[in-house]
């Protein structure tokens, strides 16, 4: 269905920073990305904005967060 | 086409602080409560304050409202509404005591208070020592806000509608306003929400320039809607341009940076704003500065091939204070501008941050118009509150960590407003048959549209004319230029066509349609800043370059049909206390 188009709005954030990498990667990545890297990257769009933003920056290796990091690291490129 | 329409007691449109603020108090009071917003309610922009809300709480030194209020006059450069000031300023303390019993976790002294933090233009004494009021959640006080309210709406049971999109104001002949039209973005599908009462909070609309601290969401779609429906916007001239958004992405970079002692080069290595505040130096109010590093910019001054940008040096405080105190700062030099402040400087550019115009409302909540006789008659039933409503408390220029405070204070006194009128009002008045008919038409419109343009470019062209036109400083012929380029814009915007008609998350389509609100709030800026012939707070002329109390203290009034312009007086007068008249401003 409109996975893409989905996605692309929940790009839509408050904070700027967050809008502009994320729109990013769905220029550069999105297209590319298999399912369990949809799934991963819808999981990281639901969480707050000042979490994400600090996953993407902040680089550490949650251990939590292992599920995730492929597409956390296509993220914290762009 | 028949629409679904569901009724409600009270449809709030927009669930940042404001909104969520004023649904809080209508919800605990046991009415029926709608709130829309575009994006989920935490991802509002409200969660982008990190600075602070101000409130005389007097926590670290002595303080009291009346002082804040003084501080919020001077900084309105006395175009605020002193009314509202001091409603506003004597509320402070409360509203903030208030969100901690909500369970907002503020930062404490060691004394277990609140902690404070100082910010510019406040002041102890009426203009006397800097004085310390910012209440703040580390680096994280409008996300802290924000879930706050939220967690505590849920329990109250307000019904959010997320992913929405609140398309047009519904009124009747007699200007009642009724409701909303607004769209599903999930579904595509279109619904009439009935209302007694209906407030706007949709935040601002910076994104009409090109530089921009805004998130995108932020296309002043409470404004068009309004202007669409025969509202006039107030005071559209006055925008405040932050003095460090990163060069070419205009994310902020927080006032702390030049606060911890931080300062501005242009090309020449020289620390120019020596010259311009030779007293506050890089820690002048934001139009000082701002208008400062335009002077460098365009006398050839500046930085980079096309010198266009300036450079904010730290590496002189050390790594470790950097990383210790402005780790933020770091993370976003590095991913944004590829240079890490310990080492180099970042590029930066004054940025469109903040609208002080808006929606008039006076300090209830209450949307005001010259409609029916007076200058300020109540529309029934509409309500405004947040940086889409001009109340006015910031005036020509808006005070650091006043906003977060205006949200709060206004969404609670306009729910409590709404609390008293639908006392009155008990029942809903009859919908007209056409009431969804302007949203439908402009839907319509988008669908059949052959051999339009383009909705991005079409949108920078409108952000460019923007910017090259109604920036920091303003020139009567590009102006009077800038009129009729963003007059020829607005036409181009209604021919607007996308490929995509599908219903199911059109996001090509929400564009489209926030496109039609970003021009309704362009062209009310541009016509409102050409007729306005003296310099006051954020509207800088070069031709006028003093602010001209006989002949323009009074507010603007953008009507859209037919792009006429009225006026208002300014409220001088306080509710309890003496006035402050208009003084020479200088920090
Ligand atoms: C980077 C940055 C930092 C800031 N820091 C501070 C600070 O430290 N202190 C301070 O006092 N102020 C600060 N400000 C200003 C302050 O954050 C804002 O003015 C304030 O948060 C606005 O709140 P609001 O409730 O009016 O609107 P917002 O929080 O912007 O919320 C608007 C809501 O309306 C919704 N919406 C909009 N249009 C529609 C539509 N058509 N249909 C449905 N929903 C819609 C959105 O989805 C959103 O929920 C800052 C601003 C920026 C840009």
């Amino acid at each position: 269905m409109k996975e893409r188009e989905r996605a692309r709005w929940r790009c839509r954030r408050g904070l700027l920073e967050l809008d502009i990498v994320l729109q990013r990667f769905m220029d550069k990545h999105y297209a590319a990305l298999d399912e369990a890297g949809i799934r991963q990257f819808e999981m990281l769009l639901d969480f707050p904005d000042a979490d994400l933003w600090h996953m993407i920056v902040q680089k550490d290796e949650d251990e939590g967060k292992a599920d995730m990091q492929p597409v956390l690291r296509l993220l914290q490129s762009v | 086409m028949t629409v679904a329409r569901r009724k409600f007691d009270a449809v709030i449109v927009g669930a940042g602080g404001g909104g969520m603020r004023a649904a809080l108090q209508l919800s605990e009071a046991g009415l029926k409560v709608a709130v829309l917003s575009k994006v989920f309610p935490t991802r509002s922009h409200t969660v982008a304050a990190q600075g602070g809300i101000a409130a005389a709480l007097g926590n670290v030194t002595e303080d009291n409202w009346h002082w804040h209020m003084y501080d919020t006059v001077k900084g309105s450069d006395y175009l605020g509404d002193q009314d509202a000031i001091e409603f506003m300023c004597r509320q402070a303390s409360e509203v903030v005591y208030e969100l901690e019993h909500y369970g907002m976790p503020f930062d404490r002294l060691e004394n277990g208070k609140i902690y404070q933090r100082p910010f510019g233009g406040q002041s102890q004494n009426f203009g006397g020592a800097q004085a310390t009021r910012s209440c703040a959640v580390a680096d994280r006080t409008g996300h802290a806000m924000l879930h706050t309210l939220y967690q505590r709406n849920v329990r109250a049971n307000t019904q959010f509608f997320v992913e929405w999109m609140g398309l047009d104001l519904i009124r009747d002949e007699h200007g009642d306003v009724l409701g909303v039209s607004a769209l599903d973005i999930e579904t595509g599908e279109v619904m009439i929400l009935q209302a007694r009462a209906t407030l706007f909070a949709t935040g601002g609309g910076a994104r009409i320039f090109s530089a921009s601290t805004n998130a995108f969401i932020n296309t002043g779609d409470g404004l068009a809607m309004a202007a669409r429906a025969g509202v006039p916007l107030q005071d559209m001239e006055f925008w405040q341009f932050h003095p460090t958004g990163v060069y070419g992405v205009g994310i902020l970079i927080s006032e702390a940076v030049r606060g911890e002692g931080g300062y501005l080069l242009n090309k020449d290595g020289e620390r120019f704003m020596e010259r311009y505040a030779p007293h506050a130096k890089d820690l002048a109010s934001r139009d000082v500065v701002s208008r400062a590093m335009t002077t460098e910019i365009k006398e050839g001054r500046a930085c980079g091939r096309d010198a266009d940008h300036l450079l904010l040096k730290l590496d002189h405080l050390g790594e470790d204070v950097i990383k210790a105190r402005l780790p933020g700062i770091r993370e976003i030099a590095i991913k944004f501008a590829h240079a890490d402040p310990v080492r180099e400087p970042i590029p930066v550019v004054p940025t469109a941050h903040y609208m002080m115009g808006g929606i008039p409302t006076n300090f209830h909540g209450q949307v005001v118009a010259p409609y029916k006789t007076g200058p300020e008659e109540v529309v029934q039933g509409f309500y405004a509150v947040g940086e889409c409503a001009c109340v006015s408390v910031h005036g020509a220029n808006r005070l650091g960590t006043n906003s977060l405070l205006d949200i709060l204070v206004f969404g609670r006194a306009a729910g409590n407003q709404i609390i008293e009128d639908l006392k009155r009002n008990t029942h809903h008045k009859h919908l007209p048959g056409d009431a969804a008919d302007k949203a439908l038409a402009r839907l319509a419109r988008l669908d059949s549209q052959k051999d339009g343009e383009n909705v991005a470019q079409v949108g920078d062209m409108l952000r460019k004319t923007m910017q090259a036109h109604c920036g920091v400083f303003r020139f009567a012929d590009l102006l009077k230029q800038g009129v009729d380029k963003i007059s020829e814009v607005a036409e181009r915007v209604k021919n607007t066509e996308i490929r995509d008609k599908s219903r199911v998350f059109n996001t090509a389509r929400v564009e489209a349609l926030e496109l039609d609100n970003l021009a309704e709030v362009a062209v009310a800026t541009m016509v409102s800043a050409q007729a306005r012939k003296e310099s006051r707070g954020a509207h800088a002329r070069d031709d006028f370059p003093h602010r001209d109390d006989d002949k323009w203290l009074k507010h603007t009034l953008y009507f859209s049909e037919d792009r006429r312009l009225d006026y208002k007086p300014v409220r001088l007068k306080p509710l309890t206390v003496e006035s402050f008249p208009p003084k020479a401003r200088t920090y």
